[in-house]
């Protein structure tokens, strides 16, 4: 028995559902084409655009001046830390308690780093898709692939889980 | 159960300031035979040529990541139970559980504090 398709009833349904797809499908494409062309009018010496490259260096060396100036914390930590072993137990007591804080506190800037490198990459992503969209050329690379393998690094507080909650996943 | 304080420790972190962190707070607490790697590769033949007791390594590395690392030392006949911590900003949790999995001794998210890095290694060390 030939196939007669749905009956006339659904195929209405069908047909609407499909004049609805067509119609969202147009005005996708609409705005994807007023985008395109605003991103092709921009100018590399728009001041929006040119600040990108300038601001990733920015924060490369904001990375670099805080990695710089926690070694020579350390430095000066480590020094006190042979200074200690020479004064008297209270006092080196005292010292050490310090220089462990100290420590403590200076793993700021690993965390610090790693959330800069997230912003840079982020940045140098928008800066490669903004270039290839003035070219015209199809946008078939991942957002950040240079950094796909890694993971979200540092979280935002009340995105990650606490040490405690860790702690009980090993009890 | 005491714990031999003069067993080698591997630091792998590819910030050198978090290394020398780390290696610092661990010979306060009179853990002072340590070294460090920047990635996992580097840290694999440290371990094949050395003699640790004890890994703490990041995981967020180039181009060998932390958990790849844990996995190849798991792998490995001769380090397969080297105690291993995983010192990382990664906190959430299917990362842990995925470190779990591999099996990691015991996990510290950063930031972290001395009497944490302690703890831990007294853990894992007590029941390795």
């Amino acid at each position: 028995m030939p196939d007669q398709g749905p009956p006339v009833a659904i195929r209405g349904d069908l047909d609407t559902t499909v004049r609805s797809l067509m119609s969202e499908l147009d005005a996708l494409s609409r705005i994807i084409a007023d985008a395109r062309q605003e991103v092709a009018a921009l100018r590399a010496d728009d001041s929006d655009i040119a600040d990108i490259p300038g601001a990733t260096d920015e924060l490369a060396a904001i990375v670099s001046h805080t990695a710089q100036a926690t070694h020579e914390i350390l430095d000066s930590c480590e020094a006190l830390e042979t200074v200690s072993a020479r004064v008297g137990d209270a006092d080196a007591e005292v010292l050490q308690g310090a220089i462990t804080r100290i420590y403590e506190a200076c793993s700021f800037q690993d965390i610090t780093g790693q959330r800069i490198a997230k912003v840079v990459a982020a940045l140098q992503a928008v800066e490669r898709r903004i270039a290839r969209a003035r070219q015209g050329l199809p946008d078939r690379l991942p957002i950040v692939a240079a950094t796909a393998s890694l993971l979200n690094g540092p979280q935002l507080p009340g995105n990650g889980i606490s040490q405690s909650a860790i702690d009980a996943l090993f009890d | 159960m005491s714990i031999d304080r003069n067993m080698k420790v591997l630091v792998v972190d590819d910030y050198k300031t978090m290394t020398r962190i780390i290696r610092n707070l661990l010979k306060q607490i009179e853990f002072n035979e340590t070294d460090e790697a920047s990635d996992g590769h580097e840290a694999l033949a440290k371990l094949r040529a050395g003699n640790f007791g004890l890994v703490i390594s990041d995981w967020n590395m180039q181009p060998m990541t932390g958990l790849d690392l844990l996995k190849e030392v798991r792998a490995d006949a001769r380090l397969k139970h080297l105690p291993f911590i995983m010192v990382t900003a990664e906190s959430k949790t299917e990362n842990v559980v995925a470190a779990k999995q591999a099996g990691v001794s015991n996990y510290i998210v950063k930031p972290f504090n001395a009497e944490t890095l302690r703890d831990k290694i007294e853990k894992v060390l007590v029941h390795a």
